[in-house]
């Protein structure tokens, strides 16, 4: 296979706030949709999945992306372990970028044989424990379901929209329709590490700054947002505490 | 909730929403911006040095309240200092946020409403970005500093 000049990169990125942009909507409707542009190019897709696999069911292979990579510990898994999955002909194009154990078949003085995909990418001692402790959390939540999950952080998304958006001077920063169980806003008057404080201070782990998105900050004209993000353990008495949260900061600030 | 309401105090609600000497100097003897790149905060702090001793000080920027008091606080008891007394502020205010010693034995004045600040690890950096620039307005070598 010729190497590509370009390849896509597609990301369900929390990570860029939740705002109507391609990247951060969050639909696989719209990656099925840029895969199929891009392939229309003979461009390669990878899509950066880390976000998706603990909120979505994903299929690569109805996706059809070329390539689909996840870490673990997004997916309430350990850290320091993920996966990428890659159609069979792209990893059989590719040489191993790693020598060690377990990625060569025979070695003599003229010549190397390596070992079949995926072994040739995975050469030396493995982190075992963590790709055990990665399959424990897949298995999790696939007990759950992926369609389940989704069901309830759609739930909780649409309970947490309609108690923020009642509180004056809060902000919602992304409302596309399909979009992930996140809240990004802004306080009027507050910056969001100071929300982020007093939230923490009242048992109310939220993210605050620029969500590795600037640019999206600088487009907004803001330093950051507060982002509250739901996930299959949140409940609505925990979207209540929020909002009584964020109620007790403006009043801090009145 | 009381470290809460240690951290923000009157006092420093007053200075995140009227800052005094939030303005550049029109012909500073010394200037330096400063940066945190966790939070994207920036500062520039300006300076009119004569004889030896701070005669004007400036800020612009800022960010959340803590790091916006503290520019604010900070500017407003420079005036009057000599350049030689800044090191050791310098290090009061670093240990009385960090916790390294007493806020008690800190000998700041009005800026020990910032002692609140070492209950919250996360928030230190905001309360030093405005004097880690104002180390760096007074270092002779040019550069941008960063918290990190």
């Amino acid at each position: 296979m010729p190497r590509p000049r370009h390849a896509a990169a597609l990301s369900y990125d929390e990570d860029a706030g939740g705002a109507p942009q391609v990247v951060a909507t969050g639909s696989g409707i719209v990656a099925e949709r840029i895969i199929a542009l891009a392939h229309a190019r003979n461009v390669p897709v990878l899509v950066d999945g880390a976000q998706a696999v603990s909120h979505l069911p994903v299929d690569v292979a109805a996706l059809d992306c070329d390539f689909y990579a996840f870490s673990g510990h997004k997916v309430f898994g350990p850290t320091g372990i993920g996966a990428l999955y890659a159609k069979a002909r792209h990893l059989e194009a590719m040489p191993p970028y790693q020598g060690g154990g377990d990625m060569i078949r025979t070695v003599t003085f003229g010549k190397t044989d390596f070992a079949d995909v995926p072994a040739r990418f995975e050469a030396g001692t493995p982190n075992i424990a963590g790709a055990i402790g990665l399959a424990a959390a897949l298995d999790y939540v696939e007990g759950v379901g992926r369609s389940a999950i989704a069901a309830h952080e759609r739930d909780l998304l649409e309970y947490a929209t309609g108690r923020l958006a009642a509180i004056p001077g809060l902000r919602i920063y992304g409302t596309a329709r399909e979009k992930a169980a996140i809240l990004s806003f802004t306080l009027e008057g507050m910056h969001p590490h100071d929300v982020g404080t007093i939230l923490d201070a009242a048992g109310i782990a939220i993210r605050a700054g620029h969500h590795c998105a600037m640019p999206l900050m600088q487009r907004y004209g803001i330093p950051g947002t507060a982002r509250a993000s739901f996930a299959l353990y949140n409940t609505r008495d925990e979207v209540d505490a929020l909002a009584a949260g964020i109620e007790e900061a403006v009043r801090l600030f009145a | 909730m009381s470290d809460l309401r240690e951290l923000y105090q009157q006092v420093i609600f007053d200075h995140y929403k009227r800052p005094r000497n939030r303005h550049a100097l029109d012909h500073p003897s010394h200037e330096a911006e400063g940066h945190n790149p966790l939070c994207g905060d920036n500062v520039k702090v300006y300076l009119r040095v004569e004889d030896g001793v701070i005669r004007d000080a400036g800020f612009e920027g800022g960010g959340c309240a803590i790091a916006t008091a503290s520019a604010s606080l900070m500017t407003e008891m420079l005036k009057g200092k000599r350049v030689d007394e800044v090191a050791h502020l310098f290090e009061e205010f670093h240990d009385m946020v960090t916790g390294e010693k007493p806020a008690a034995s800190a000998q700041l004045g009005k800026l020990e409403v910032l002692a609140g600040v070492r209950e919250f690890p996360a928030r230190v950096k905001c309360a030093t970005l405005a004097w880690h620039t104002l180390k760096a307005a007074l270092d002779p070598r040019p550069g941008r500093v960063s918290t990190e």
